[in-house]
C-alpha cells in the first residue's frame, strides 16, 4: 500500500475494484464506514454481488477479466472532460515527456513486438533526449509525442459503447462510477483504490493495477491522505515476506538477484543501478551499492571481505533469462528436474493453479520436507486422490512447528506496519518454532559439509548464522541484523541513510533500517498518539520506509509545500522551522529537501523513480508502456472488440500435456472465478481444523445466477460438477441472485463462482456433505506477463447437476 | 493525559465502585462478583497481531500458568480498536486443538503410512538429503562458462506466514544453499 488502513476514513470517494473487502478484509471495512459516515462515497466493481456491494453506495457488476476496459474508459472519461489535476500531472508525472519516434501502436500491438519470441524489444518505447541526455519536454502538454497526447489517443478508443460490449457493465453504470471518481481531481477531493487479488490474478494483472495507478495520478491522488494505491495483501506477514524477498528475482530489500552476466560486484552494480541526467531527482536507487555490500555483509559476516567481492561469489546466480517464478518451478517439477523440495508454511498441492499438475510433479521427487501446524494435502499428497502410494517413490519429512503466539517477531501489514509479537505460550508435543527447525537444520547441513567437504562449501561454512541465544533461535538478533550494524563501533545503525558500500555496515534488509537501532526495538511501541489528526499513529509500532507512513507524501503539496488539501495536510513546509532553514512538519517526508520553488536545492517527489516523476508511460513493462484491454486467455468471446490480439502477446503460454487451455468451447461456456470466504483463509489449513470455523462454513460450494440455475436445471442446495479443461470437482449449488447474467456484445453469458479454501485432506468425509477438494483443480497456469501471477480469476468451466438436495 | 478506551473502561468501574448504590440507585454487588469470578483474572496479558489477513489486527492472549486461557480483540490497537472476523476470534482454536502436529512424523518411499520420528532422526537424514542433491546437481559455471554457483536440484515454496526474522532467516538458508527456485504465496 502507499498510504495504510486507518487512512482510508480521509477518503471523499472509495473504489473496491478486484476485491472483496468487507468479506477478506472485514475489520478494516470500520475505516471505509468512517469515511461513508463523512460522506464519502463507497463503489464496490466486481462480478459478483458480495458482502462488501451490500455496504456499498454504487454496485457496478462487470465481467472478469475486463478491468482495464472499464479503467480505459474511466481515463477517457477524464481526459474528454478535462478533469486532471493539471499542476500535479505537469509537475510530478511524465505526462510531458516526449516519446521518440520508434514508438507506435496499431491493432492491440505496441513497436517492437517479435511474435516468435512473444516479446516486446522495449528500446522501441524510450523518451526522446537532448544532446546532454536529458529527456525532452512539453510542460503545456500541447507536443502530439508528449506522454499526455499519446495517452489521450490511446485511450480514445475506449467510448462507453465498446466498452459496455466488453465488460457487461450498463452504459450508465459506468458513467456514474466515472463521475463519481472524476470528481477527485479537485485538489480539495480525494480518491482511493483498494484491490487484491481480483486485479492481480489475470494475464494483465500487473496493468490492471498500472492503469488504476495512472489515474490516481491524473487526478493528483497519490501521496495525500485519503488517497492512493492499496493493495490489500493477503496474508499476514506477505508484505514482509515480500520485503524479505522470498521469491527468485529479488533479494533483500527489491535488489535483483544477480545474474550469470554480473560477473563481479562491481559489474552488478554498474549494470543495476540506476542512472538518470535529470537535475532534480534524487534518483534514490543510486544508493543500491551500499544495500548490496550491506546485505553481503549480513550474509556471510566477517568471511566476506573486500578483496573476496564481501563473498559475491558465493551467493548463487540465475542464468541471464532464467524465471524461477512459481509456475515455472512447478513445470520444472512436473519434468523431473528437482529431486528435493521445502513446501514451508505452504499448501501448494491446493494453492498452486493447475493443482493437479502440482500433485504430480510432488511424485517426481526424491524427498519433501513439509512444514506446518497442521497435515495439509501437499505432505499428504501421496495418499490422496488418484495416488496409489505404493508406487510413488517421494520420501516425506512432515515437521511440526509452532503458531504465532508460540513464538516472538514481527511481522508486516499491507499498511507496511511493522508490529512485534511476543510468545504467549509453548507450542505443543514436539512442534518447534520455524526460526529454531531453520537453524537446526543449517547446523546439520554445515557439519556435513565441515566433515566431509562436498561441492562449493563455502557459502555453507561462511554464512552469518549466529542468531541462537542459549541455543535457541533469538528474533531479537535477527531483527538486529535486518537493521544493520556500524561494524567499526558495533552499534546498530539509525537507518538506512548510514549504510555504505565499503563492508563497514551490515544489513540485513535495506528498507527496515531503523526498525531495531539503538534507541530500542521500534516495532514493540505501542504509542497511541496522533498528532497529525489524520491517523498516521507515527508512535504506534514502526512502518517502513523510517517510519513514513504515506509514501511518495511530497506530491501531497503544491510547489511552495502546502498542502493541496490542509484540511488534511500529511506534510507542510514550514520556512521557521529548523532555526528559520525551513523543515518539513508532519508526516516522515520522501527526503528532507525543500519544496519544488527552490529550484537549486529540491528534489522531484517520486525519489524511487530514475527520472524523480511518477510514470504514466510506463516503458518497462512487458506488454507495453500503456495498458491496453486484451481477453482472458479462457474466455467466452472469440475475439477482442477493442483489437486483433485476442489475449495478452506477451503471456507465456505452457504447452505440455498437463497444460490444457479452452476458450469458446461449448463444452466450458461459463466464465468462473475463485475466491475467499470470510470464515476460511488460502487453503483452509488453518480454519479447516478449526471445528468453530468448520462449523460456520462446511463445505465446497458454487455460486451461480438463477437464470444459469433454470438453464442447467440446477437447484439451491444440489450436490453439481464443476469442471473445466484441467480437472473438476464436486460442489453445493447455491443458486442465488447476487450472480447475474451479463449482456456481452448481444450474448448472454454466465459467470460462475468458487472458493477455494478446501481440500481432500480434511474435513475427511466421503458422502460429500462435508469438505471438498481444491477450486485450483480447475485454474489454468498461466500467469500475467511480467510477474507471472496465474490467472485464477479468470477462466471458462462447466457446471452439472450429480444430485438433487437430499 | 489522553485515555485509551481500556483505560477509561478501567477508570469507569473504579469510578462506578467508588460511587455505591445510593448514588447510582441500583446494587452493583452482583456484577462485582461476576468480575472477580471471570476466568481471565490474574492472567497474563500478552498483546498479539492476528495471523490470517494483512489488516494487522491487535489481540491479547490470557495465559494462566503456562496455559492459554483466552484469546481476544485488543481495543488499543489503533486499527482494530478490539473487532476481530470470525478468523480472528477463532484463533485460540489455532493452540488448543488436538488437530496439530505434536511429533515429526516420516514417510518412507513407497510407503503407505506415516511414521513417528525423533527430530535428531530427521534432521540428520534430511541434512543427507539436502547434500546429495546439493552437490549432484550443484554448477559453478552455466553452459556459457558464466559462474553461477547454484543448486539446480532443490527447489521451495514458503511463506508468508512466517515472522520477518523467519523470513530473513530462511532466504539465508536457502540462498545459502544456493538455491535460485525460491517462491512463495506472494507470486500466486
Amino acid at each position: 500500500m502507499t498510504n495504510h488502513y486507518i487512512d482510508f476514513r480521509n477518503a471523499d470517494v472509495i473504489l473496491n475494484m478486484g476485491s472483496n473487502v468487507c468479506e477478506n478484509h472485514p475489520v478494516s471495512y470500520k475505516w471505509i464506514k468512517a469515511a461513508q459516515d463523512r460522506g464519502a462515497v463507497f463503489i464496490h466493481v466486481d462480478p459478483r454481488f458480495t458482502r462488501t456491494s451490500a455496504k456499498a453506495d454504487h454496485y457496478v457488476p462487470l465481467r472478469s477479466g475486463t478491468d482495464i476496459a472499464f479503467l480505459g474508459g474511466m481515463i477517457k472519461y477524464i481526459l474528454d472532460n478535462d478533469l486532471i489535476q493539471r499542476e500535479y500531472v505537469v509537475n510530478y508525472t511524465n505526462a510531458s515527456f516526449i516519446v521518440g519516434s520508434k514508438y507506435d501502436f496499431m491493432d492491440g500491438l505496441f513497436s517492437g513486438y517479435d511474435p516468435v519470441k512473444r516479446k516486446y524489444d522495449k528500446s522501441n518505447w524510450a523518451f526522446e533526449t537532448d544532446e546532454n541526455g536529458v529527456i525532452k519536454k512539453d510542460p503545456t502538454l500541447q507536443d502530439p509525442r508528449c506522454v499526455y497526447q499519446l495517452l489521450k489517443k490511446h485511450y480514445a478508443r475506449y467510448d462507453r459503447d465498446v466498452v459496455s460490449q466488453i465488460t457487461g457493465t450498463p452504459k450508465e453504470d459506468l458513467l456514474k462510477v466515472y463521475q463519481i471518481y472524476g470528481s477527485t481531481g479537485r485538489p480539495d477531493r480525494v480518491g482511493t483504490e483498494l484491490y487484491a487479488m481480483g486485479w492481480t490474478q489475470h494475464t494483465v494483472g500487473t496493468q490492471n493495477i498500472r492503469a488504476m495507478a495512472m489515474l490516481q495520478l491524473l487526478l493528483g491522488n497519490v501521496g495525500m491522505a485519503g488517497g492512493g494505491i492499496n493493495a490489500l495483501r493477503g496474508e499476514s506477514n506477505v508484505q514482509g515476506s515480500t520485503d524479505m524477498c522470498l521469491l527468485f528475482h529479488i533479494i533483500p530489500a527489491y535488489n535483483p538477484t544477480p545474474r550469470a552476466k554480473h560477473k563481479d560486484l562491481a559489474t552488478y552494480n554498474e549494470t543495476t543501478t540506476p542512472k538518470t541526467k535529470e537535475p532534480m531527482s534524487a534518483n534514490w536507487w543510486q544508493n543500491r551499492p551500499k544495500y548490496m555490500v550491506s546485505y553481503l555483509k549480513s550474509m556471510y559476516g566477517k568471511a566476506g571481505t573486500k578483496e573476496n567481492d564481501f563473498g559475491y561469489d558465493w551467493h548463487p546466480k540465475l542464468d541471464d533469462d532464467q524465471n524461477c517464478s512459481w509456475l515455472m518451478l512447478f513445470d520444472a517439477m512436473h519434468r523431473g528436474e528437482f529431486t528435493g523440495f521445502f513446501a514451508w508454511g505452504m499448501n501448494p498441492a491446493c494453492s498452486g493453479a493447475n493443482a493437479n499438475k502440482v500433485r504430480q510433479g510432488l511424485a517426481s521427487l526424491d524427498w519433501m520436507v513439509n512444514v506446518n501446524l497442521f497435515d495439509n494435502e501437499t505432505g499428504s499428497f501421496w495418499h490422496g486422490p488418484g495416488m496409489n502410494p505404493k508406487k510413488i517413490k517421494t520420501e516425506v519429512f512432515q515437521l511440526p512447528c509452532a503458531s504465532f503466539m508460540e513464538k516472538e517477531g514481527s511481522l508486516a501489514n499491507s499498511g507496511r506496519w511493522v508490529q512485534w509479537r511476543y510468545k504467549a505460550v509453548d507450542p505443543p508435543g514436539e512442534a518447534k518454532p520455524d526460526g529454531d527447525i531453520m537453524l537446526e537444520l543449517h547446523e546439520s547441513v554445515r557439519k556435513l559439509y565441515a566433515k566431509e567437504g562436498g561441492k562449493f562449501p563455502e557459502p555453507i561454512l561462511n554464512l552469518k548464522m549466529d542468531y541462537a541465544t542459549n541455543g535457541k533461535f533469538d528474533a531479537h538478533k535477527v531483527a538486529k541484523e535486518v537493521n544493520g550494524y556500524d561494524l567499526t563501533t558495533g552499534k546498530l545503525v539509525a537507518n538506512f541513510t548510514k549504510l555504505k558500500d565499503d563492508g563497514t555496515t551490515s544489513c540485513g534488509s535495506w528498507i527496515y533500517s531503523g526498525s531495531y537501532n539503538e534507541d530500542g526495538n521500534m516495532m514493540a511501541r505501542r504509542d497511541r498518539s496522533d498528532p497529525t489528526g489524520i491517523g498516521l499513529y507515527s508512535k504506534w509500532a514502526w512502518c517502513w520506509p523510517v517510519n513514513r507512513r504515506i509514501i511518495y507524501n511530497r506530491a501531497s503539496v503544491d510547489l511552495n509545500g502546502n498542502p493541496w488539501d490542509p484540511k488534511r495536510a500529511v506534510i507542510r513546509w514550514d520556512p521557521a522551522a529548523g532555526d528559520g532553514k525551513g523543515g518539513w512538519i508532519g508526516d516522515v517526508p520522501d527526503g528532507g529537501w525543500p519544496p519544488m520553488v527552490d529550484k537549486e536545492k529540491t528534489k522531484l517527489p517520486f525519489i524511487m523513480k530514475p527520472h524523480g516523476v511518477a510514470s504514466i508511460f510506463g516503458p518497462g513493462l512487458n506488454e507495453g508502456p500503456f495498458p491496453e484491454h486484451y481477453e482472458p486467455l479462457e474466455c467466452p468471446v472469440n475475439r477482442n472488440l477493442l483489437s486483433s490480439q485476442r489475449i495478452n502477446p506477451a503471456a507465456k503460454v505452457f504447452a505440455g500435456t498437463m497444460d490444457q487451455y479452452l476458450t469458446c468451447d461449448p463444452r466450458y461456456p461459463f466464465v468462473c472465478t475463485t475466491y475467499r470466504v470470510t470464515e476460511h483463509w488460502q487453503t483452509g489449513v488453518l480454519t479447516r481444523w478449526l471445528p468453530w470455523l468448520l462449523e460456520t462454513q462446511p463445505q465446497l460450494f458454487v455460486e451461480m445466477s438463477k437464470e444459469l440455475g433454470e438453464l442447467k436445471g440446477i437447484k439451491n442446495g444440489d450436490v453439481v460438477e464443476v469442471e473445466s479443461a484441467r480437472g473438476k470437482v464436486k460442489a453445493v449449488a447455491i443458486v442465488t441472485a447476487r450472480l447475474r447474467p451479463f449482456n456481452i456484445a448481444g450474448q448472454t453469458v454466465h459467470q460462475i463462482g468458487i472458493p477455494w479454501h478446501f481440500g481432500w485432506r480434511w474435513p475427511e468425509d466421503k458422502k460429500f456433505s462435508r469438505g471438498g477438494d481444491s477450486a485450483n483443480l480447475l485454474t489454468p497456469n498461466i500467469g500475467d506477463a511480467n510477474t507471472m501471477i496465474p490467472e485464477s480469476k479468470a477462466f471458462m468451466a462447466n457446471v452439472r447437476k450429480i444430485k438433487s438436495k437430499s | 493525559m489522553k485515555i485509551s478506551r481500556r483505560n477509561f473502561i478501567k477508570a469507569s468501574g473504579v469510578a462506578a465502585a467508588g460511587l455505591g448504590l445510593s448514588q447510582l440507585g441500583f446494587d452493583l454487588s452482583p456484577i462485582e462478583s461476576y468480575a472477580a469470578g471471570l476466568k481471565i483474572k490474574g492472567a497474563k496479558e500478552i498483546t498479539h497481531i492476528c495471523c490470517y489477513c494483512s489488516v494487522s489486527c491487535g489481540q491479547i492472549a490470557h495465559v494462566s500458568k503456562g496455559k492459554l486461557i483466552n484469546f481476544e480483540g485488543d481495543p488499543d490497537h489503533p486499527i482494530s480498536e478490539g473487532a476481530l472476523c470470525a478468523k480472528g476470534a477463532a484463533a485460540y482454536q489455532i493452540h488448543d486443538n488436538p488437530n496439530r502436529l505434536k511429533k515429526v512424523r516420516y514417510r518412507a518411499p513407497y510407503g503407505t503410512s506415516w511414521k513417528e520420528v525423533s527430530w535428531e532422526w530427521a534432521l540428520e537424514k534430511i541434512a543427507r538429503n539436502i547434500k546429495k542433491s546439493r552437490d549432484s546437481s550443484f554448477v559453478e559455471k552455466n553452459d556459457k562458462g558464466q559462474v553461477v554457483n547454484r543448486t539446480n536440484g532443490i527447489a521451495s515454496v514458503g511463506s508468508a506466514a512466517l515472522d520477518n526474522e523467519e523470513c530473513f532467516l530462511y532466504q539465508t538458508f536457502l540462498r545459502g544453499l544456493g538455491l535460485v527456485w525460491i517462491e512463495h504465496q506472494a507470486r500466486i
